[in-house]
């Protein structure tokens, strides 16, 4: 269980999947104007996380490897992952129009969203089991979310703010996203099992 | 315009005015993250101006039997299928720079710029027009990913290439080859090109103003 918990946090805070591993910057940059898109973003990108690394996860472990296919991993996965954003979607509209309506403008976005290919490669490449494959990811997407949140709040600021005529729009916000970073980098070398009291 | 004038068009569009990473924020993730040191930069830049290239020469050659609505899933299949080809040559030739780019090797297949270009491009041109296309979007991505690179490894390690260029009395800025000099970087870089343009726009207004 520690272990798990381990994952999620770490996930979460210390390799911060946009402010550390620099994935998911597009929409990042993107969709932060303001903070109601991003609440929105965010929740799409823990919930298509989440399916999407299970299935490549099954796919991995119980397709590609026994047949000797990991050759077709990056074909695989992105064909995977834009079937199910698809199908996602229609599941969606056809049986929660609530939750079409907050999320379903972000989902075809999601698609080209290098963080859910990443996560789903690390699963891979860091040898996660399938419980730590489903921590992880959910893991990632809160970490996702939460920064995005933060920085829509900032960048609603600084709408207001006397920026220098070149840095307006990306370039301040790309200064702002470096100050996040190294408040972030500051979760280094933290001990979570420490600070949960176990 | 005449062809050729048309070609050197669409070759010299990516390098500057249409730059996919500093005009149009395209692909930001590997920018981001490989520039540590010029030469990753570099070879990202080529594995993905080598990709681009090869998709726009098959995106343009089968554009008019790919039926419309497919049209995405089938250009996704073609660039992951030279992502593959990337990936597996450069762990066999070069495996010490496949190792430092990781999986951003495979994440070139949702680079939005190769798959910007099939679509806006690619996809609507002829061979030559779209080979152009590529290779100056690539060339443009290379260039702003080494730039970015070299100025992050001179003032991070002291090094260009790996050969220490700032002297011993120089104490390297740690910051800047960590995750945060990867933004504060291309943050400044944008600005310095948007000031530069800037300045050039106000003297060519001026130059019409005064003759």
């Amino acid at each position: 269980m520690a272990e798990i918990i381990v994952i999620f946090v770490a996930a979460a805070l210390i390799n911060n999947v946009v402010l550390i591993r620099f994935l998911g910057i597009c929409p990042y940059l993107g969709v932060s104007q303001t903070i109601s898109a991003s609440v929105g973003m965010g929740f799409a990108v823990i919930f298509v996380m989440s399916i999407s690394s299970m299935v490549t996860w099954v796919l991995q472990h119980l397709f590609l490897e026994p047949f000797g296919i990991t050759f077709l991993q990056t074909v695989a996965f992105i064909l995977v992952i834009a079937t199910l954003v698809q199908f996602v979607e229609m599941v969606l509209l056809r049986y929660s129009r609530s939750l079409y309506r907050a999320l379903g403008v972000y989902l075809p976005l999601i698609t080209t969203n290098c963080a859910i290919m990443g996560i789903a490669l690390l699963n891979i490449t860091d040898g996660y089991t399938f419980v730590e494959t489903i921590a992880h990811a959910l893991g990632a997407g809160v970490g996702f979310l939460l920064v995005i949140v933060l920085f829509a709040g900032m960048r609603e600021r600084l709408e207001r703010a006397d920026v220098p005529k070149p840095l307006v729009g990306a370039p301040i916000a790309l200064v702002t996203a470096a100050i996040m970073s190294m408040a972030f980098m500051a979760f280094t070398g933290f001990d979570v099992l420490a600070l949960l009291g176990m | 315009m005449n062809k050729v004038g048309r070609l050197y068009s669409d070759f010299a569009k990516g390098i500057l005015d249409e730059n996919p990473v500093t005009r149009m924020l395209l692909g930001l993730c590997p920018v981001l993250a490989v520039t540590t040191a010029a030469i990753n930069g570099l070879s990202m830049g080529m594995a993905t101006t080598f990709v681009l290239l090869m998709s726009n020469l098959l995106v343009s050659l089968i554009r008019n039997w790919i039926p419309h609505k497919i049209r995405i899933p089938c250009f996704i299949v073609i660039i992951a299928s030279f992502v593959t080809i990337v990936d597996y040559s450069m762990a066999a030739l070069v495996p010490p720079l496949h190792e430092a780019l990781g999986i951003f090797i495979p994440l070139i297949v949702v680079n939005c710029l190769i798959l910007g270009r099939a679509e806006a491009f690619a996809s609507r041109n002829p061979l030559p027009n779209s080979l152009a296309d590529g290779l100056g979007m690539g060339v443009g991505f290379t260039l702003a990913l080494t730039v970015l690179a070299g100025f992050r490894e001179i003032l991070g390690a002291g090094t260009l290439f790996d050969i220490p260029i700032m002297g011993t009395a120089f104490e390297p800025a740690i910051l800047m080859i960590l995750p945060p000099g990867a933004f504060l970087g291309l943050g400044l870089m944008i600005g310095l090109l948007n000031w530069l343009n800037e300045r050039k726009k106000h003297a060519m207004r001026e130059e019409a103003y005064y003759g």
